[in-house]
């Protein structure tokens, strides 16, 4: 992986800086008493365009930062910057409006609802016309209507499901689903994508696909993109930077190389080489 | 394909046609050969049922918020119209003289009358029953607004069942103490001397105008946002939908739908009793909607005339000394129904103008992604 020389002259699109989580535990002027830090003292700053992966063990804490982030969570403290704007106690609706897409890392498409259909409610928030247009089904209704169904038909294109359009999503198969569940995040326009998991469940050859997939969107929507993942390969492969959490907390960052060879990540994923009998 | 520019709330001509004929054979062959008590029980009273369950099924059916209070907002519509009538309908009057088609012989086999009246009717009463009804409708609406925003904030789906169950309970008390503040509601007596002008034209005017803009709404990009809610409603929000506004619009909505309703039932009957607004009474439309396919609007308009054909119908058909039996054969009948159809009567599958708009394929898509492409191949293989 080639890094380009001016990559610290890119604006930042996401900084967080001592982001916690605490689950069940009782505030006391003294900060937290008891409870589980899902995650803490997370920081992480991401620049424009960049493929920056997430990794941990199970129960790290990724996927709280990440519901954190796009506010399906509440941050017990802590600051999530967008392009300078914190985010924290703002509503799901308004950060993904705001520019930050997502996906699940079980997937979570609108299951009775076609593909199209899937795909268009993701456009709402930029359909440009309301209730009123609606119900008199006006110029205005009739326009915007067909521009989103031919936005969302593009998109679907791209991820060469448009001859799915018309089936309910819970009748594709896992992989499609996959894909429809990146077509939508997609649709909501955004300038930051969180992928969660987008490798889980799916064979070698499929990962490898996802992995190409993940550099072909990036360039042609000029996303940045955060990816949580558990497949190292796919991790090793395509991201620029790497964090690594474990029990909630940063143990490393850095790319590829250093990673692999840090001693702490290899005993996070193998535990202590000494505790080999 | 040249399409005519005609076009009302999104129809066309050729629809509205329709509309009127199924509106004139409905008010000239069909009603005249029923009993007055029939043509109330089997035709109007039904329309009026249907407009409160099109509006249940959009708050259940397709935003997946378990609503009991449809028929205390269904009351609160009744009483608000009602009372507008009774101080104003001896006051405004202004009939305008029709025109009288006598029929010849051969005709009056098809259409049972001596003679049509054309274009007869009371202007003033006739705008006052319109101002009454939406003005119920539209105070029920408000008030639905304000519940709905403080309850939907905190409560979800099963919860807002139990706190709308205790609004229609509540509205059922106030009316029964009404009399306290407006004397004419007479409390629990029950109301009467309500001008009697629900016709059929009028429940017929409101189902179809109410069906039309609820299709109207659910194949817009509103629709899709209130049934994001019902389908999953975090991934909804991740995908940039405001829910809670969905929620509480599509309860207003439903709501407003239900006051409707109830300005138009108060004027049919012509009398009105708290006790008729009893909460048991509100699972009538919830069975309705569930009969028909939470979701589905054709079957919602299907189910509301079977269920009033048979709970009116076996009052007839059961033989006599056994017609209290109809409230054990109707729930077996729903029960069996429920057994072995729980998608309800019509399932996903929507009738006529109710189908959803198909978008065709486009040619000038764009290529796909090589690797998904690849990534798709093996479905070929099946």
């Amino acid at each position: 992986m080639t890094m380009s020389a001016n990559a610290n002259d890119r604006p930042v699109v996401l900084e967080i800086a001592g982001l916690c989580k605490n689950f069940g535990g009782i505030a006391t002027e003294a900060g937290y008493e008891g409870g589980l830090w899902a995650v803490r003292d997370f920081d992480l700053t991401v620049r424009q365009g960049e493929l920056v992966g997430l990794i941990g063990p199970n129960g790290a804490g990724k996927t709280t930062v990440f519901n954190m982030v796009s506010g399906l969570l509440s941050a017990t403290s802590g600051q999530v910057n967008y392009y300078g704007r914190n985010l924290v106690g703002q509503p799901a609706y308004a950060i993904t409006q705001a520019g930050i897409g997502r996906t699940f890392q079980n997937i979570r498409v609108f299951p009775k609802l076609t593909v199209l259909d899937n795909v268009r409610i993701a456009y709402h928030p930029h359909a440009g016309y309301g209730l009123v247009n609606a119900i008199l089904q006006d110029a205005t209704f009739e326009r915007k209507e067909r521009e989103m169904v031919e936005k969302a038909q593009d998109l679907l294109a791209l991820f060469n499901l448009q001859d799915r359009q018309e089936e309910l999503a819970s009748n594709l198969p896992y992989g499609e689903q996959r894909r429809l569940e990146i077509a939508r995040a997609l649709a909501a326009e955004p300038k930051l994508l969180l992928l969660d998991e987008p490798a889980a469940g799916m064979n070698p050859k499929e990962t490898h696909v996802l992995m190409d997939m993940t550099h072909f969107i990036r360039e042609k929507f000029h996303l940045t993109i955060v990816l949580i993942e558990h497949q190292m390969r796919v991790v090793m492969g395509i991201c620029e930077w790497i964090t690594v959490m474990d029990f909630g907390q940063i143990i490393c960052r850095g790319d590829a190389d250093l990673i692999c060879n840090d001693p702490k990540v290899i005993e996070a994923y193998l535990g202590k080489a000494g505790r080999r009998v | 394909m040249k399409k005519s520019r005609f076009r009302f709330l999104g129809q066309s001509a050729l629809f509205w046609l329709a509309v009127l004929a199924v509106f004139l054979v409905a008010e000239w062959i069909v009603m005249p050969r029923m009993t007055e008590f029939r043509k109330v029980g089997w035709i109007i009273f039904p329309c009026i049922m249907a407009v409160i369950a099109m509006g249940l099924n959009l708050i259940y059916g397709f935003n997946g918020q378990f609503s009991l209070g449809q028929w205390g907002f269904y009351a609160i519509g009744a009483y608000a119209a009602a009372d507008v009538t009774y101080r104003f309908a001896a006051r405004v009057t202004y009939p305008v003289q029709g025109i009288v088609f006598r029929l010849p012989p051969v005709l009056q086999r098809v259409i049972p009358m001596a003679q049509v009246e054309l274009f007869h009717f009371d202007a003033g009463k006739s705008a006052l029953l319109l101002g009454a009804v939406l003005f119920g409708g539209l105070l029920a609406g408000l008030i639905s607004l304000g519940f709905g925003y403080i309850v939907l904030l905190r409560l979800g789906s099963d919860y807002f069942g139990i706190a709308t169950l205790g609004f229609t309970v509540m509205v059922q008390v106030l009316l029964i103490n009404s009399d306290r503040v407006l004397p004419e509601t007479k409390g629990a007596r029950g109301m009467i001397g309500i001008p009697q002008m629900t016709s059929f034209f009028w429940a017929f005017i409101f189902l179809i105008v109410v069906v039309v803009v609820m299709r109207n709404i659910i194949y817009s990009s509103v629709g899709r946002a209130v049934m994001s809610v019902r389908e999953d409603e975090v991934a909804a929000q991740a995908m940039g939908i405001d829910t809670l506004r969905y929620k509480v619009m599509s309860f207003v909505v439903g709501s407003l739908f239900a006051g409707l309703a109830g300005g138009l039932y108060a004027h049919l009957y012509a009398f009105l009793s708290p006790l008729y607004f009893d909460f048991v009474k509100s699972f009538d439309p919830m069975i309705i909607i569930v009969f028909g396919g939470l979701g589905n609007m054709t079957g919602t308009i299907i189910a509301t005339f079977l269920w009033a054909l048979t709970v009116e119908g076996l009052r007839i058909w059961l033989p006599q000394g056994f017609e209290a039996w109809r409230f054990v054969v109707y729930p077996i009948a729903l029960l069996l129904l429920m057994l072995f159809r729980q998608q309800g009567l019509l399932g996903r599958r929507e009738l006529g103008f109710l189908r959803a708009p198909k978008w065709p394929l486009r040619k000038t898509v764009a290529e796909p992604i090589p690797e998904a492409a690849e990534a798709g191949a093996p479905k070929e293989g099946r």
